[in-house]
């Protein structure tokens, strides 16, 4: 495999590359450690601190300070700062009890204010939760659901491709009109009748699991048919009819001959629909039939910010998940041009 | 030609039959079923309940209801019941019917817009290949296909809310059955500009990216010099040797538009409360009408099937090259 | 004439010649390296002369050719100097737009890809029709022009031909059509790139017959371009003979061909296909034996690089 370690090395090469993949790396810390940054759980409500803008942090007596603020005109939910008036910040304590990597139990925190004071680097929303917190946690959903789901487009694309393309006949016929039969009904329509067909009261788990399941089956043709068009090709080659020749059988024959050569273009293949997975995760949580309350996921964020008040009083901060979509599906997006014009610089194969 | 064309509008049948069968399949496989929303409405007639489960048999499996359903749907006596809509209690054919304009009319002025603008950027950006004027529209198609339609829909709302220039979603104002027919105009090109937008931005950037490409390509092919030798001046051998050959490509693009036209604005009419289609689709799977969900699925499909045979169709027509026999 | 050339050829009495291309140097830059694709050239048509150059694959031929009205790139990437004298106007020193009054109109092409130097998606009537309009406006019925001049390069049927699109037509087909185009605006001279390269043998002899034909008909110059001497002789009038960048040896047709002076000439000479001889092989230019041969000036010229790009 010293073939996918030079792809690796080529990417860094790359001056875009490398940037994106710096940008990447940042984002997967926060979502490894976003227990350890975020100050409050994604549950932790505050119902007087409704709508809170944005706090602000000043300097005094050799200490950093988060402001106070009183609601000035509860039906507006217009906070004003109490001139002088702070609460330290405090690095390193300890707050709510939590597992690092799911594993360690642990209970610092990056940093915390007491109580009653809150800090909210990036507001709080209609039951006063921290939205930094809830975005640092619901990076988790959006960074990994591409992740896993390459995965399963991966062996289901390699699969019904390569075997379509390899043994032809009967199996590639029915693979490839079950494909066309996916792709004639539209995305989105298909998307929310999956969804709509199981249970609406599942644990988070299952749901996640759910929503990758369901958005592998509506992009896993892509992949098979590109796949199935190289192992075509491949078919005839010199090297896999000596092994027929040789007696070799004709699953190892895909296995050993036939994986190796389109394994970069799988990967990125595959690696192309990761955006597909994130934006199609934000659209099924923002429309509630995705992660549910109280996990937070950037599209489930979303949802609050079409409440009509969000709109009147101006709470621009409650759209910031979806400048966090933004920003990584660009960052997927170049990737994948990148690592696609390292593949398959001629577009003969991938192209969007 | 003739030939190629009826054989895909055949294979349009079993494709729509497997399309319904699993749409079908998958409701069912949902808990619950309609019937528990209509027993729960009770100015719904229960004869009526009783006539309804006779003729769908609704207490058969099923398989045996899909049946029962497509018999009804093939137009023996000349007319297609698509069945009934529980919650809106019509037709859902006329319920369909009702949705269609307003979809229709999203979709043509969101690609008008999105063609008018992205077509003269990408022969700019290839013309001037390389230039500032280059980099940031690639640049911005870039971001443009990163952005997720319904934050943009949503950034929109924001827009219309903070400025007030623009109604908050919707397809007519509230006292719109009083308005002139000018008013009345003015009123509906009032609400479709937000959407428009919204709608349009994502193909923009995708049809000013294949745009460009196209143009390149072509600048770089020997007719072009031909034409140059001849003395044609550079403007008419860009405009008129190399568009005619770069836009080819786009009239498959054009085609794919076209079988969108149905489904294409999903988000942004749920979101911006546009009552087209997609709102219509989106609020009955949540209700679980199914009716109208199949009746949806079966026009978005053949809309979808049928763009892509006419975007097929219109390169023929476009490119003397391409002969289908 | 020709500065590097070893002969010296002046036949013809008439004063001034229609074409004269005086130290004529192309340069390529890109990413920094400059390439010298043709170093300091001179040369003259005479008008009803017909002139081949000759040379091996990046020569300098072709861009040469395409210099003569600028169709090369622009400035930065592209730069031409010398003198390029057609009737006396230094078309060096023409502005784009008076430039683009010799294109089509005194100076016409045809090109190696016939397939390919037609837009495929204008009818062959549209083409020409295009070159008509543009040079020669005083003509009231394009129709029947297009048709005279399809019927001047003998395509049979060409009130039905002229609606045709490029794909219909067969190669030699093609270049016929290419043919016509360049002469429907009645140039002075014709720039024929390697007009017959890309098609069958028997083809070929054929365009070869009409060129010749045409040459005689119009009494127009041409430039015939070509790597193969085969066709030159009996239809060029003064042969040039090109290698990286240089003429290497100029003069008329008969003389070249009968003794030729330079041994890369006697290189090409030999490369020529025999009709009807089956060569087991092409024969390559055998540079090692040239160096031995101990033509000072090839070696160098290989040497100092004048082609470092492909
Ligand atoms: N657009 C260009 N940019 C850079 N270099 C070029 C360009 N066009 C031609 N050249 C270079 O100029 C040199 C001469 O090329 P030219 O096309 O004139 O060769 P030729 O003699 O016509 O060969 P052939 O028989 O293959 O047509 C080559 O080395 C080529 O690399
Ligand atoms: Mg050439």
């Amino acid at each position: 495999m010293t073939r996918e370690k030079g792809i690796f090395r080529q990417v860094l090469e790359r001056p875009l590359g490398l940037a994106v993949l710096s940008l990447l790396a940042v984002f997967y810390l926060v979502a490894l450690f976003a227990d350890f940054l975020s100050p409050y759980e994604t549950s932790d409500q505050d119902l007087q601190k409704t709508y809170h803008p944005p706090t602000s942090v000043f300097w005094k007596d050799g200490g950093l300070h988060v402001q106070r603020y009183e609601l000035a005109e509860p039906q507006e939910m217009v906070y004003r700062k109490i001139e002088g008036e702070g609460a330290p910040i405090r690095f390193f304590a300890s707050g709510y009890e939590y597992r690092l990597f799911g594993l360690i139990p642990a209970e610092r925190h990056l940093f915390l204010v007491d109580e009653p004071d809150r800090i909210y680097l990036l507001g709080s929303d209609e039951t006063g939760r921290d939205n930094f917190s809830r975005l640092l946690y619901g990076s988790r959903i959006s960074l990994s659901i591409g992740l896993v789901g390459i995965s399963i487009i991966m062996v289901f694309g390699f699969m019904a491709g390569g075997l379509a393309g390899y043994f032809g006949g009967i199996w590639d016929g029915v693979t490839m009109r079950f494909i066309e039969l996916v792709m004639a009904i539209p995305g989105l329509y298909l998307l929310l009748v999956l969804r709509s067909t199981f249970p609406d009261h599942l644990s988070p788990a299952q749901i996640f699991f759910l929503i990758v399941l369901i958005l592998s089956f509506l992009a896993w043709g892509g992949t098979a048919r590109i796949i199935r068009g190289m192992t075509l090709s491949l078919r005839n080659r010199q090297f896999v009819l000596a092994a027929e020749v040789l007696g070799q059988s004709s699953w190892k024959i895909v296995w050993k001959h036939i994986l190796p050569n389109v394994f970069s273009y799988l990967v990125v293949a595959a690696s192309l629909s990761i955006p597909g997975f994130i934006l199609g995760e934000a659209a099924l949580s923002f429309l509630g039939l995705g992660i549910q309350e109280p996990s937070a996921s950037w599209g489930l964020m979303l949802s609050q910010a079409q409440d009509m008040k969000v709109f009147m009083l101006n709470f621009w901060w409650l759209l910031l998940p979806g400048a966090a979509i933004f920003v990584t599906v660009i960052a997927f997006n170049v990737l994948g041009d990148v690592l696609r014009d390292i593949v398959d610089p001629k577009q003969k194969f991938l192209s969007r | 030609m003739r030939t190629v064309i009826t054989r895909r509008l055949l294979a349009l049948i079993p494709m729509l039959l497997g399309i319904t069968f699993m749409a079908t399949m998958l409701m069912h496989l949902a808990p619950g079923d309609f019937l528990d929303q209509v027993r729960m409405q009770r100015d719904v007639d229960p004869d009526y309940i009783e006539r309804l489960e006779q003729e769908f048999g609704l207490h058969n499996p099923w398989y045996v209801q899909y049946f029962l359903w497509l018999s009804n749907v093939i137009p023996w006596d000349l007319r297609s019941d698509f069945g009934y809509s529980f919650h809106y209690k019509v037709d859902v054919w006329e319920l369909l019917g009702q949705r269609l304009p307003a979809t229709i009319i999203l979709s043509l002025t969101s690609l008008t817009f999105a063609w008018i603008i992205a077509i003269p950027l990408g022969v700019l950006a290839a013309i001037y290949k390389d230039s500032v004027f280059d980099r940031i529209s690639s640049i911005l198609a870039y971001a443009a296909l990163s952005i997720p339609e319904f934050f943009l829909a949503l950034l929109a709302l924001f827009f219309a809310a903070r400025t007030g220039l623009f109604p908050l979603g919707g397809f007519t104002s509230t006292e719109f059955e009083f308005m002139s027919p000018f008013r009345k105009f003015f009123d509906i090109v009032h609400h479709l500009v937000l959407p428009t937008i919204v709608v349009g931005i994502g193909s923009i950037a995708s049809i000013m990216r294949i745009m460009r490409a196209n143009f390149i390509d072509n600048i770089r092919s020997e007719y072009v010099t031909t034409a140059r030798a001849k003395g044609v001046p550079e403007g008419i051998v860009m405009f008129r040797h190399v568009f005619r050959n770069a836009i080819n490509p786009l009239i498959t693009a054009a085609g794919f538009a076209f079988s969108t036209i149905l489904s294409g604005a999903l988000m942004v009419e749920i979101v911006m409360n546009y009552p087209g289609i997609g709102h219509l689709v989106f609020h009955a799977l949540l209700q679980q009408d199914q009716f109208v969900v199949l009746g949806a699925l079966v026009m978005g499909s053949t809309m979808l099937i049928l763009g892509n045979l006419l975007a097929d169709i219109m390169l023929a027509w476009n490119d003397p090259r391409i002969r289908y026999d | 004439m020709a500065k590097n050339g070893n002969r010296n050829s002046s036949s013809t009495e008439s004063p001034s010649p229609l074409l004269d291309v005086r130290d004529l140097v192309i340069e390529f830059r890109s990413r920094g390296e400059t390439n010298l694709a043709v170093d300091g050239i001179s040369f003259e048509v005479r008008k009803g002369e017909t002139l081949a150059v000759v040379g091996e694959s990046g020569s300098g031929k072709s861009v040469t050719a395409m210099s003569l009205t600028r169709l090369l790139p622009e400035e930065p990437v592209c730069r031409i100097s010398g003198d390029i004298l057609f009737e006396g106007r230094n078309l060096t020193r023409c502005s784009e737009r008076e430039i683009r009054k010799f294109r089509g109109k005194e100076i016409a092409y045809i090109f190696q890809e016939p397939a390919t130097s037609l837009n495929p998606v204008f009818t062959v009537g549209n083409q020409i029709a295009e070159a008509i309009k543009l040079h020669r406006p005083e003509v009231n019925d394009v129709e029947k022009e297009i048709i005279r001049s399809l019927d001047l390069v003998k395509i049979r049927e060409p009130e039905k031909r002229f609606r045709d699109y490029p794909h219909q037509l067969s190669g030699g087909m093609q270049q016929r059509v290419m043919i016509a185009m360049a002469l429907a605006c009645h140039p002075k001279l014709l720039v024929a790139d390697e007009p017959t390269t890309a098609l069958d043998v028997t083809i070929q002899a054929q365009i070869m017959d009409l060129l010749r034909d045409l040459k005689q008909k119009l009494a127009m110059s041409i430039i015939l371009i070509t790597h193969n001497f085969g066709i030159v002789s009996g239809f060029a009038d003064k042969v040039i003979v090109m290698f990286r960048g240089k003429i290497v040896e100029a003069g008329p047709t008969e003389e070249v061909l009968r003794n030729p002076q330079h041994a890369y000439t006697r290189a090409l000479i030999s490369c020529i296909p025999r009709m009807g001889v089956r060569q087991k092989r092409l024969t390559t230019i055998d540079y090692a034996e040239l160096e031995k041969a101990g033509d000072q000036r090839l070696t160098e010229n290989r040497n100092n690089g004048a082609n470092t790009v492909e």
